[in-house]
């Protein structure tokens, strides 16, 4: 029982996440992939880990693709012209395809993607307040620096979308100043 | 899995969403006979059929309550011609009022809504009694902006985009302050985000009279996510995606027959579950008061204890929404900017505040008198 429903959701999770890309409307792709995420959030709730999945729909499927959306219908890209890559994309996707295959094809020889066996479910993982007293004991430096992380790209995007059109104050401004 | 525990968990399912369904449908006729009793006219009071009036005396009080006008609106929705715009894109604007709809359905799996006690183990009544309750809701609930959003844009017009922009804005801004309002809360009752639990720890008398209801310990946090509540259900003062005064009917103006009905039944199943919410949340749910000053502190074990605290809950909610009610036909509606001010200069500080506020006095407290 608990298997089938972990083999469907499993395909909707891939399926929906390969139509991402594939899909012409971005509003189409910005759909499926909220499908991906809400299901990666039942795969979850198979592991017994609501508190994940629950954050996973709040955060993920609640918020950005919110934003996605208004981007999109903002930008209102109708009818979008199937752009020719450029040829340094074409050449920068061969050399991710090949490593990627590099990569899946040594997992697979090296026998560690086997499956293993079953973890224990550690327990009251599904609890907030165990959560959080993790988070902020033993796990204290990788959140701290996930938080940095989060802080210089957003920084980078103000400074990259904001634009720059400084006057250059003269000289006379500047002595009144 | 045995076949007769799924049959009677959707048979539990299907009776609670018949009920709450039958709520959020007469919710609609009571916004009606409110508004016209605040507004001094008699109100919807001519609907009926022959064998209601032919019975003696309540077939004529049924009649002029207008109990029969939900019946005869959702005839009416259900055998009109459905309108189908040229212009529209159809998959969107098909899937829109469905996404809706969902998210208020879905939310109610986690609502206690009362408790039964057998052999002495009191348990909630409830679908599923998940430990992350409150996030889940908050989770759930975020997604129903995806049905304003996408009837806005799939309509493929002017105004309903405005209205689903608009509408989309609103609830991205005071999901964060709702957000915020319930973290002391929380804190309050000893970190759980279960439902059942909070409404336990909200059953007790303060000083020998007073409950122990949240909203006498948070009542920050109670005005906020009031507040918020009404910004998130698009309810009257801030209605802003459909306020009709600029935006013909904001972002069902296209729509017609079925589909606007259930965008219509969507908005009034929010404002329900957002009642019960806010019952649950900060009213102490099911438990009784000023009765429970007089002894009366536990409901009867077995069916008559489970009817009795639904009741309760059920008759809270009721007055909750006819407090929905009375404030639209109250309140005149914000200008936009206004609405954006209040959700992001105001609301999400004031949040931020009283959070801060609570955790520390929480902290010291714990820390000098209660070593625990």
């Amino acid at each position: 029982m608990l298997d089938i429903i972990f083999y469907i959701f499993a395909a909707l999770t891939i399926l929906s996440a390969i139509l991402v890309p594939v899909s012409r409307n971005p509003v189409n792709g910005a759909m499926f992939m909220i499908v991906s995420f809400v299901s990666t959030a039942c795969l979850y709730v198979l592991l017994n880990a609501y508190f994940l999945a629950v954050l996973q729909i709040l955060v993920y499927a609640g918020a950005i693709i919110v934003l996605f959306l208004f981007i999109i219908m903002l930008l209102n890209v109708e009818q979008v012209k199937t752009l020719r890559p450029s040829f340094f994309s074409q050449i920068a996707g061969l050399l991710a395809l090949c490593i990627l295959s590099l990569g899946v094809g040594s997992l697979f020889l090296s026998g560690s993607a086997n499956p293993s066996p079953e973890l224990a479910v550690s327990a009251g993982s599904g609890i907030a307040r165990n959560f959080g007293y993790m988070l902020f004991t033993k796990y204290m430096l990788p959140f701290q620096v996930s938080g940095f992380m989060l802080l210089v790209s957003m920084i980078g995007v103000i400074l990259l979308s904001k634009k720059i059109n400084v006057e250059v104050p003269s000289r006379k401004e500047q002595g009144d100043a | 899995m045995d076949w007769t525990y799924i049959f009677f968990t959707v048979l539990k399912a299907v009776i609670m969403v018949t009920i709450f369904m039958s709520i959020a449908g007469y919710t609609v006729v009571a916004e009606r006979k409110v508004a016209s009793w605040i507004q001094e006219r008699p109100g919807p009071n001519r609907t009926t059929l022959p064998i209601i009036l032919a019975i003696p005396v309540i077939g004529r009080i049924v009649t002029r309550l207008g109990l029969i006008q939900l019946p005869a609106d959702g005839g009416k929705f259900l055998f009109k011609e459905d309108p189908f715009p040229g212009h529209v894109n159809k998959v969107y604007f098909i899937l829109a009022p469905i996404v809706a709809l969902i998210p208020a359905l879905t939310t109610m799996t986690v609502l206690p809504f009362g408790e039964i006690t057998r052999d002495g183990v009191t348990v909630p009544l409830v679908l599923a009694n998940l430990d992350v309750g409150m996030l889940f809701i908050l989770a759930f609930s975020s997604l129903g902006v995806y049905g304003i959003i996408l009837a806005g844009w799939a309509s493929n017009s002017k105004y309903p985009f405005l209205g689903g922009i608009r509408a989309s804005a609103q609830v991205i801004s005071y999901e964060l302050a709702m957000g915020m309002s319930l973290l002391p809360v929380f804190m309050w009752a000893g970190g759980t985000l279960n439902l059942f639990d909070l409404v336990e720890a909200q059953s007790g008398l303060l000083f020998g009279c007073l409950p122990k209801w949240m909203i006498f310990f948070q009542p920050v946090s109670a005005l906020l996510f009031l507040t918020a509540l009404f910004a998130e259900t698009n309810r009257l003062p801030f209605d802003m995606p459909e306020s009709e005064t600029d935006l013909v009917a904001g972002f069902n103006t296209e729509y017609g027959a079925f589909k606007f009905g259930l965008f219509f039944v969507g908005e009034y199943a929010h404002v329900t579950m957002g009642s019960a919410l806010f019952v649950v949340l900060f009213l102490g749910g099911w438990s009784l008061w000023p009765l429970n000053i007089f002894g009366l502190v536990d409901y009867p074990a077995g069916i008559l204890g489970a009817v009795l605290s639904a009741l309760v809950f059920m008759l809270k909610t009721f007055c909750l929404i006819f407090f929905f009610l009375w404030i639209r036909w109250t309140l005149p509606r914000f200008r936009y900017d206004q609405i954006m001010n209040l959700g992001w200069k105001r609301l999400l500080p004031i949040a931020i505040a009283n959070f801060v506020v609570y955790a520390i006095a929480m902290a010291v407290y714990i820390r000098f008198f209660n070593q625990a």
